[in-house]
């Protein structure tokens, strides 16, 4: 200890201290403030460039994320395209079908009554023919079975056989 | 600090090792060897080349010098050195160059007053150069005082201008790359441990940008000054008791005047105890804060001490070998490679403990300033019973 004492140089210390202090000031001055500050700016663009590649695959991400939601939408409406196509299809067919059906009944029914109408009409005809036959006959008969009463039954027979159309 | 206190018992068990070593052989006959060894002191004529004179040669070492010695052969007043300047207070300021010493050999004249250097200390004296000694052998001559540009100041300037230059270039570099390259690769990461790694997790994330300046200066200068220790300049900046007072006393101080009102209190009234503990408390915590950093200045001032000790003393023991021991020359040489391939162990193990205190003092003195600027939330820490559950922080403190 006595010669740790004897060896303090008091002027050793002050000098060291000065020059120690000095030190400090101007390296805080022209070397750590400036290396510090690159440091710390170049980490915050580490950073930053880290956060913004973060970004970039989030947002890729979503963009993916959202392109097959289209896609599968897209399917989606292109089902629901080709299902009601089919449902149109059907209907349409169906309606045609009905419709079909419908007119070719309204044609059969037309063509039964054209029909019903015209054998009435013809129906008509051959009464008022028959009436007119009959008229006729009689009128032949009546004339004829004064004469004769044979001729008048062969003249009904041959009446009648004219008459059979 | 494990390794630290591994580290000091490695030291102390070589240093045992060798006080054995000296025991084991007391007053060997020296007459086989006269032509090379003589009685003489370190210095006094003749080459280092027994026990007491590779002992003074360290000795020497330790101490601070009036001159930058690269290289030296004392016996034949042969120096590779530059004479630093000399600066005293002594009724007034006397400026002269230390070449005036001769390296001790004569007394130096200036304006009239003659001052005669012993053991690296500057004495005044006539001009014939008496110097009388008290019982304890200690000259009773007046030292002025001296604050000359020594070895150690010269060392300090220079590793201050070793950072300077580096850390300015890394910080240009920034201007024009985003990565440095060449050196600045290197020392880049430096920087961002010891911000990363020391100032953020002890001092806190918000508080730490204000303390880099210290800390990083702090690292770097110890580190960088424990290296040139190494190195064959022979320099031994953190081994000297005032530098290590130096950057001691600037945590200290910083500390201090940056300590906010919780630091105080539990120095002074420290909560959750009685109020009689309290009053003992305050002498307690008082040493406290001066005892961290006296812990950080004698830790570095030892560590370092005990490696160029360690250093020199294998080194020297190849030298001793040689010519202070009794033995063949077979047996020399043997001795002479292994104390080689020790010291050569001994600087790798330097190596690793001039970062390691660099960092440990650095790690300390962010722990303190962090300890001073911490907001302390104590208040859900206390029981029932007003005893103060320890918490991590108060485990660290007590541990450091």
């Amino acid at each position: 200890m006595d010669q740790l004492i004897n060896d303090f140089s008091l002027g050793l210390f002050i000098w060291q201290l000065v020059i120690f202090i000095g030190l400090i000031f101007l390296m805080a001055k022209y070397a750590w403030k400036p290396i510090l500050n690159s440091l710390d700016s170049r980490e915050q663009g580490i950073a930053d460039a880290l956060a913004a590649a973060e970004n970039a695959k989030q947002e890729m991400a979503n963009l993916e994320a959202s392109n097959a939601a289209a896609a599968q939408e897209a399917r989606a409406q292109r089902d629901e395209m080709l299902k009601e196509a089919r449902q149109i299809k059907e209907k349409m067919i169906a309606d045609a079908a009905g419709e079909a059906q419908a007119q070719a009944d309204k044609i059969i029914s037309q063509a039964q009554e054209s029909i019903e109408s015209e054998k009435k009409a013809a129906l008509a005809d051959i009464k008022s023919q028959v009436a007119n036959l009959s008229v006729d006959i009689a009128e032949k008969v009546t004339r004829k079975e004064l004469s004769e009463k044979v001729k008048q039954h062969a003249l009904i027979e041959q009446l009648l056989a004219e008459a059979n159309i | 600090m494990f390794r630290a206190y591994l580290k000091t018992v490695f030291v102390a068990l070589i240093f045992i090792a060798f006080s054995q070593a000296n025991a084991e052989e007391p007053t060997q006959d020296h007459d086989a060897h006269d032509t090379t060894v003589d009685g003489a002191d370190y210095g006094e004529g003749d080459a280092v080349n027994t026990k007491d004179e590779v002992s003074a040669f360290i000795q020497h070492h330790l101490q601070d010098s009036h001159y930058f010695t690269l290289f030296e052969k004392a016996e034949d007043h042969f120096f590779v050195s530059l004479p630093l300047p000399v600066l005293l207070w002594d009724d007034g300021l006397q400026a002269f160059s230390a070449s005036k010493f001769h390296h001790g050999e004569t007394v130096a004249e200036h304006n009239g007053n003659y001052y005669k250097l012993y053991h690296g200390k500057i004495y005044k004296t006539d001009a014939a150069g008496t110097i009388t000694y008290d019982e304890d052998h200690h000259p009773t001559q007046a030292k002025p005082f001296d604050f000359s540009i020594t070895k150690n100041v010269v060392v300090a300037l220079l590793v201050s201008l070793i950072m300077f230059f580096l850390f300015k270039g890394l910080a240009k570099q920034y201007k024009t790359r985003s990565i440095p390259k060449g050196i600045g690769r290197v020392l880049e990461p430096l920087v961002i441990y010891v911000r990363d790694e020391i100032a953020k997790p002890n001092v806190g994330e918000k508080k730490y940008r204000k303390f880099m300046g210290f800390l990083l200066t702090v690292f770097f200068f110890i580190w960088i000054a424990n290296l040139l220790g190494l190195t064959p300049l022979g320099t031994n900046l953190t081994g000297n008791i005032a530098v290590t007072v130096g950057l001691a006393l600037l945590t200290y101080l910083i500390t201090t005047f940056s300590a906010n009102k919780d630091y105080w209190k539990h120095i002074f009234w420290m909560p959750g105890v009685h109020w009689i503990m309290k009053i003992f408390f305050i002498p307690i915590e008082l040493v406290g804060t001066l005892t961290k950093p006296f812990a950080l200045l004698v830790r570095l001032y030892a560590n370092i001490t005990a490696g160029h000790v360690v250093l020199f003393t294998l080194l020297g023991a190849i030298t001793v070998a040689k010519t202070d021991l009794s033995i063949g020359t077979g047996a020399s040489i043997g001795y002479g490679v292994f104390y080689f391939v020790l010291a050569v162990f001994i600087t790798l193990i330097e190596l690793l403990v001039a970062f390691l205190q660099a960092y440990i003092f650095t790690l300390l003195s962010a722990l303190f300033i962090g300890m001073a600027v911490a907001d302390h939330d104590h208040e859900h820490e206390h029981d029932e019973e007003g005893h103060e559950i320890a918490d991590v922080e108060d485990v660290r403190e007590r541990f450091v």
